[in-house]
């Protein structure tokens, strides 16, 4: 699935990075703790998620996300949407919340994140 | 492999300033290392478990540690990532290594951080951990993360 299906799928409005939403999603974790994005956002994860602050988009790099959306209607500030867009990570906003998202994107095909960080043993 | 490739990896040391309540450092500097170690070649799951301890150890450095360091030493056979500040300190040591165990303010947690997750995923992520606190001193954090962990098995 692309961002931009899921783009259509979710009502929702780009933030920023339009020309990535040709981008293809793997799989979805939704959540508000990044202790847990940190754990289980694995490459082209999308990240939905109703919290907005810049660690958001720092995760979303790290772990190589594929995009975040924020639920709810949310947008982060000017600052992490310039520094997501320097990172190429495209965020969108949709006024539907987490359940709704998910559930859509569900019944879409898109299914939920399984791999662990245990998983990394595998590759030493 | 790309693990084997290390054995020409010079040794390396990364240093970074963290100061009290610099949250966007801990983001900040577990993306330039994930760079440095991408340029390395580095596998992809081993540069995550890095930049998850980097990461969760840089914030509670600024949550709890006043002000302190994040280094990162890398060698052909293993990555540690140490911090040390001059903050607080941890009274149960024991206790804090508990999931879902958390002194994190308000502000912190409407961060998404404060869950009591933090050295649960660093001791998670890690091969080897060492805590030593004092309080009213500080803390120092030694994480190892070996690069090839069945020859260090052997």
């Amino acid at each position: 699935m692309k961002l931009s299906e899921i783009q259509k799928v979710l009502d929702a409005e780009v933030l920023c990075s339009n020309d990535l939403l040709q981008r293809e999603v793997f799989s979805c974790f939704a959540c508000d703790l990044i202790s847990e994005m940190l754990l289980y956002v694995t490459p082209n994860t999308l990240v939905i998620t109703s919290l907005t602050n810049i660690h958001v988009v720092h995760t979303a790099h790290v772990m190589d996300a594929v995009g975040v959306v924020f639920v709810g209607g949310k947008k982060p500030d000017a600052a992490a949407i310039k520094n997501s867009e320097m990172m190429h990570i495209p965020l969108l906003t949709t006024n539907h919340l987490i359940f709704e998202c998910c559930g859509r994107l569900f019944v879409n095909g898109l299914k939920g994140n399984k791999k662990t960080i245990d998983d990394a043993d595998a590759c030493r | 492999m790309p693990v084997d490739n290390l054995q020409y990896t010079p040794h390396i040391k990364l240093e970074f300033k963290i100061d009290e309540k610099d949250f966007f450092m801990a983001g900040e500097s577990a993306s330039r290392v994930k760079k440095t170690l991408q340029q390395l070649g580095l596998h992809q799951d081993i540069i995550k478990k890095i930049a998850i301890i980097i990461y969760e150890a840089a914030m509670n450095v600024s949550i709890h540690g006043s002000h302190g360091m994040l280094r990162i030493y890398i060698d052909p056979e293993s990555i540690l990532i140490e911090t040390e500040d001059k903050g607080e300190g941890i009274p149960d040591i024991e206790l804090a290594m508990q999931e879902g165990y958390s002194t994190a303010s308000h502000e912190v947690r409407e961060m998404g951080f404060g869950a009591g997750m933090g050295l649960p995923n660093i001791k998670h992520c890690s091969d080897e951990l060492h805590v030593d606190s004092k309080v009213g001193v500080g803390t120092k954090l030694q994480a190892k993360v070996y690069l090839n962990k069945k020859r260090h098995a052997e």
